[in-house]
């Protein structure tokens, strides 16, 4: 898909994705109907409650799910290749080189007993530099993200590390072979508020300097709301809402989407004792009736929510939703 | 003096169904199952199921292959082999038994204070442990048979030796654990004794762990008592105990396979059927244990 | 590094120094004079005055402990009854036939059980997967003394594949080899089973791990991933394991080379229990243990090398 007008070719185009799982009780749909872009240098926030279906989500980018995974339909389409479809080789050049993922616990996500030098030369074994070349590039790109005294910590191993170098470690090696896209799986949960701060920044400078996309995984609604330029929301498996932040944080419309966001404590203005919820918990995934996902705790839902699963419908330029409710306002 | 409220257990204790269901579906461990049923009556009513007096001469029909008579022939004094041989699993369950319990017992008491006492005994409780865990358990049993001479008892005596490092350490790392537990600091907060807590809490909770380390264990005595059996270092003759039956066997290797095949095969189906079962109720009751059997 | 290698040795040279002063006091808790005791009755009355004068009997327990430790340190272990030779040198002789069974044992039950567990850990639940199991737990399960009786029952008695006595003929590489195959056979079959097992979980923990998902994320080959990555790390508790393997082996040694007829230490310990050869048996002991120690030691050294979070715990 290309744009003309701004002469931008999309990353990553999802659609139409739906996985599942076969397990003992049966099969789990864990993502059904998810269709969303990710266009060229931008941010795209996903936001939605555990067991969401981002894990699945980005395991399905990377084709890394696991043996008892079944894809449904859908196509992922990467660079004028759809990823589902790729060969274990044609995967292996797109991992940790095209398409880069940090994680959300770097001292479990890194590897423990091995040297950062040597985790971080490892990872270039598709270049045909010498080693002193790959030790010289993995100390550039630590002190890109703000390592300091980076010729002497390369021989260092992860638990001499505190837990922000750690988190920046992980990004240098995400970044180092200047992937198209890097996915960001809540890369600051683990952190503080202020580490948060400092990551955040430094990420927002590399994705300039690199020009690449970032697909954000987060909880956190003001940092989605701060760092991101468009959001995807997802619910139980579906994409129930998806635009530019602007889009998303101020004309909210589907009533998760909304619920989500009165619910952010951020927002509470007034002292109160009770702090807002939504009611109910996320639906059994093995057994989905034939009614929209979001009914037993939509304060909103009305007779036609019963009838079936909404469509994703484009109710503003680039503003999409998928509620029986917003039938009327379509484009 | 209150009424003593039912203490919760730290551990989940099976049921019934948790326990036999699984133990049911899996294969070895029913062979398992059968195989102690088969040694334990055999142990239990032995003096009861044997044919022949185990101790009976009968020169003339000395080495014979088994027949319908001697199911599995005579040996070189012309003494039933079956009958020795069901004999035989009385004195291994008896060794592992008596030197088991015995053993648990210190190593529960000793795995206790180590863990939950001060820590200068701890370190000295460990030190100890490491050290006899540093001889090589034939070797130790053979400096301790030299000194004491063998017998059924000097084997016992030295499976008990043995054995307590092992389960005290278990037991110790158990109470370490859970010393820590904020149940048991809010009872200490209470005022609670350290007997009351080292009974009513740490008790209940080590003891499972123990018990399955313990019946694990049984392979291992059975195995330590034939060893010394057969090195003639273990029960004295004429007791039959499978080591002495296998001892015989070997030295009349050439003359007939019987002996040696009677002897081997109960040790074998033993340790097979106890080891199975051992595992099987390990991964039902607490599969973490694996880490340390 | 250094700090963890000085600390860990420090603890074997301690736990060596009461294991020695165990055996020492063993000696003297059994009632009847220590003397006869250590040299047996068939002691001359010159040989145990020269024992009483070496061990110093009339001085208190403490002098006589730490004179017996100085002997040792200087390598005398005593002098055997029969032969009036050093034991010291009696037990060196013997010893490198029984290292020699042992190196061959834990060889072969390393190299057929790691990959055995690799491969278990792989492609689990797989056929082979589940023969290994059952194999392991049978192997383990059975004392290896009757692995070793068997063994000769079938494979030299009945079968006559292989030789059921000795050592084989000095200087020949073959007939030592060939005398070699069962004991070591009898010594490393529960062994294999232990290993596979233990690689196999290591290696299924270690795969579900973090990291290793992460390496994936970055396109690293699966070879590389399973056998630099994820072996490194779950061939650690086999590592030391290994160090207490030794002493199992041991052993398993002994019973080995008394049915195999083979010399080694095990062969020697035996005559001499069997004889009441007292400082023979004590010092067998004394070097057997030691050897354990300094190989549990080294294990452990190894696997801190492997596994730089260890050295942060002593």
């Amino acid at each position: 898909m290309t744009d003309t007008q701004s002469n931008r070719v999309d990353v990553l185009n999802i659609s139409d994705l739906s996985v599942s799982f076969h397990t003992e009780r049966g099969m789990v749909r864990a993502l059904r109907n998810i269709s969303f872009t990710i266009p060229d240098r931008r941010i795209v926030g996903l936001v939605g409650e555990s067991g969401c279906g981002k894990s699945t989500l980005i395991n399905s980018i990377l084709n890394l799910l696991a043996e008892n995974a079944h894809i449904v339909s859908g196509v992922i389409d990467f660079e004028g290749q759809d990823i589902l479809k790729m060969t274990p080789d044609q995967l292996r050049a797109v991992r940790g080189n095209r398409i880069s993922v940090v994680f959300q616990d770097p001292m479990t996500s890194l590897n423990p007993v091995l040297s950062i030098e040597r985790q971080m030369i490892d990872i270039q074994y598709r270049d045909h530099l010498n080693k002193s070349e790959k030790v010289a590039r993995a100390g550039r790109m630590l002190n890109r993200v703000g390592i300091p005294d980076p010729e002497n910590r390369l021989s260092n191993y992860l638990h001499q590390f505190s837990g922000g170098m750690r988190q920046r470690i992980a990004i240098a090696m995400a970044l180092m072979a200047n992937p198209a896209l890097l996915i960001a799986d809540e890369p600051t949960t683990a952190l503080d508020a202020t580490l948060e701060a400092q990551i955040i920044q430094r990420l927002r400078k590399l994705q300039s300097d690199l020009e690449c996309s970032i697909l954000f995984v987060s909880h956190h609604l003001g940092l989605v709301a701060d760092f991101c330029d468009n959001v995807v929301v997802m619910y139980a498996g579906e994409m129930v809402e998806s635009g530019t932040v602007r889009d998303i944080f101020h004309r909210p419309t589907h009533p998760y989407t909304r619920a989500l966001l009165e619910c952010d404590p951020a927002r509470i203005k007034i002292k109160t004792r009770h702090l807002p919820m939504i009611p109910g918990s996320i639906p059994d995934l093995l057994h989905l009736p034939q009614r929209c996902i979001f009914i037993n705790r939509c304060q909103e839902s009305e007779k036609e929510c019963r009838a079936g699963s909404p469509k994703l419908m484009e109710i503003a330029p680039g503003h999409f939703v998928s509620c029986h409710l917003c039938a009327g306002e379509g484009v | 003096m209150p009424t003593e409220k039912r203490v919760p257990k730290l551990t989940a204790a099976p049921g019934f169904r948790t326990l036999f269901i699984p133990l049911f579906r899996d294969p070895l461990a029913l062979i398992g199952l059968i195989l102690v049923a088969l040694i334990v009556f055999s142990a239990v009513l032995a003096p009861h199921i044997v044919p022949y007096d185990p101790n009976k001469l009968n020169v003339h029909y000395r080495l014979q292959a088994p027949s319908g008579d001697h199911l599995l022939g005579t040996d070189q004094l012309g003494r039933d082999v079956f009958s020795r041989t069901i004999m035989g699993s009385r004195i291994a369950l008896k060794v592992a038994l008596i030197s088991i319990s015995i053993a648990s017992a210190l190593g529960l008491l000793l795995g206790l204070l180590a863990g939950y006492g001060p820590k200068w005994l701890d370190n000295l409780l460990i030190v100890f442990f490491d050290t006899v865990r540093s001889f090589p358990t034939v070797m130790f049993a053979l400096a301790v048979v030299t000194l004491l001479g063998p017998s059924l008892e000097t084997v016992i005596l030295i499976v008990i030796v043995t054995s307590i490092p092992v389960y005290a350490r278990m037991v110790r790392t158990q109470a370490q654990s859970m010393k820590n537990n904020e149940f048991i600091l809010a009872e200490r907060a209470m005022g609670a004794g350290t007997p009351r807590i080292l009974w009513f809490h740490m008790l209940p909770n080590v003891v499972g762990p123990l018990l399955i380390i313990a019946s694990m264990d049984i392979p291992v005595v059975v195995t330590i008592e034939a060893g010394l059996s057969f090195l003639g270092l273990g029960v004295r003759p004429p007791t039959p105990s499978w080591g002495t039956i296998l001892n015989d066997g070997y030295s009349f290797i050439r003359n007939t396979p019987w002996l040696v095949i009677a002897g081997g095969a109960p040790l074998i189906l033993t340790t097979l059927g106890f080891t199975f079962l051992g595992e099987a109720l390990r991964d039902i009751f607490d599969p973490k244990l694996r880490k340390v059997m | 590094m250094w700090i963890y290698l000085l600390k860990r040795i420090g603890l074997a040279a301690i736990i060596v120094v009461i294991a020695v002063s165990m055996l020492f006091t063993m000696i003297h808790m059994v009632p009847g004079d220590p003397l006869s005791v250590l040299l047996g009755p068939r002691a001359t009355p010159e040989l145990k005055a020269a024992l009483a004068e070496r061990m110093g009997l009339d001085k208190p327990f403490a002098v006589q402990l730490v004179t017996f430790f100085l002997n040792v340190l200087r390598g005398d272990l005593g002098i055997d009854v029969f032969s009036e030779r050093s034991v010291a040198i009696i037990v060196f002789e013997q010893l490198p036939f029984t290292m020699v069974l042992i190196i061959f044992a834990i060889t072969w039950s390393v190299a057929l059980g790691i990959p055995l567990g690799c491969y278990s850990a792989i492609h689990r639940n797989s056929f082979l997967d589940k023969l290994t199991g059952i194999f392991s737990v049978g192997t383990i399960a059975v004392p290896s003394f009757v692995v070793a009786i068997y063994s000769l029952l079938i494979f030299a008695v009945a079968l006559k594949w292989l030789p059921a006595i000795g050592a084989g003929k000095e200087g020949n590489l073959l007939s030592q080899l060939e005398h070699l195959v069962l004991p070591a056979l009898a010594v490393g079959l529960g062994w294999v089973g232990y290993i596979a097992r233990l690689v196999r979980a290591s290696m299924l923990e270690v795969l579900g791990e973090n990291h290793i998902r992460t390496a994936r994320a970055f396109g690293l080959p699966e070879r590389s991933i399973i056998y630099s990555y994820a072996l490194r790390l779950a061939i650690l508790p086999t590592v030391a394991l290994l160090g207490v393997g030794i002493g199992n082996m041991l052993s398993g040694a002994v019973f080995a080379e008394i049915v195999f007829a083979r010399p080694g230490i095990g062969k020697l310990i035996y005559d001499a229990v069997i004889t009441r050869n007292y400082p023979v048996v004590m010092g067998s002991v004394i070097v057997t243990t030691v050897l354990f120690v300094i190989c549990t030691t080294i294990a452990d050294l190894v696997a801190a090398a492997l596994d730089p979070r260890i050295r942060e715990n002593l």
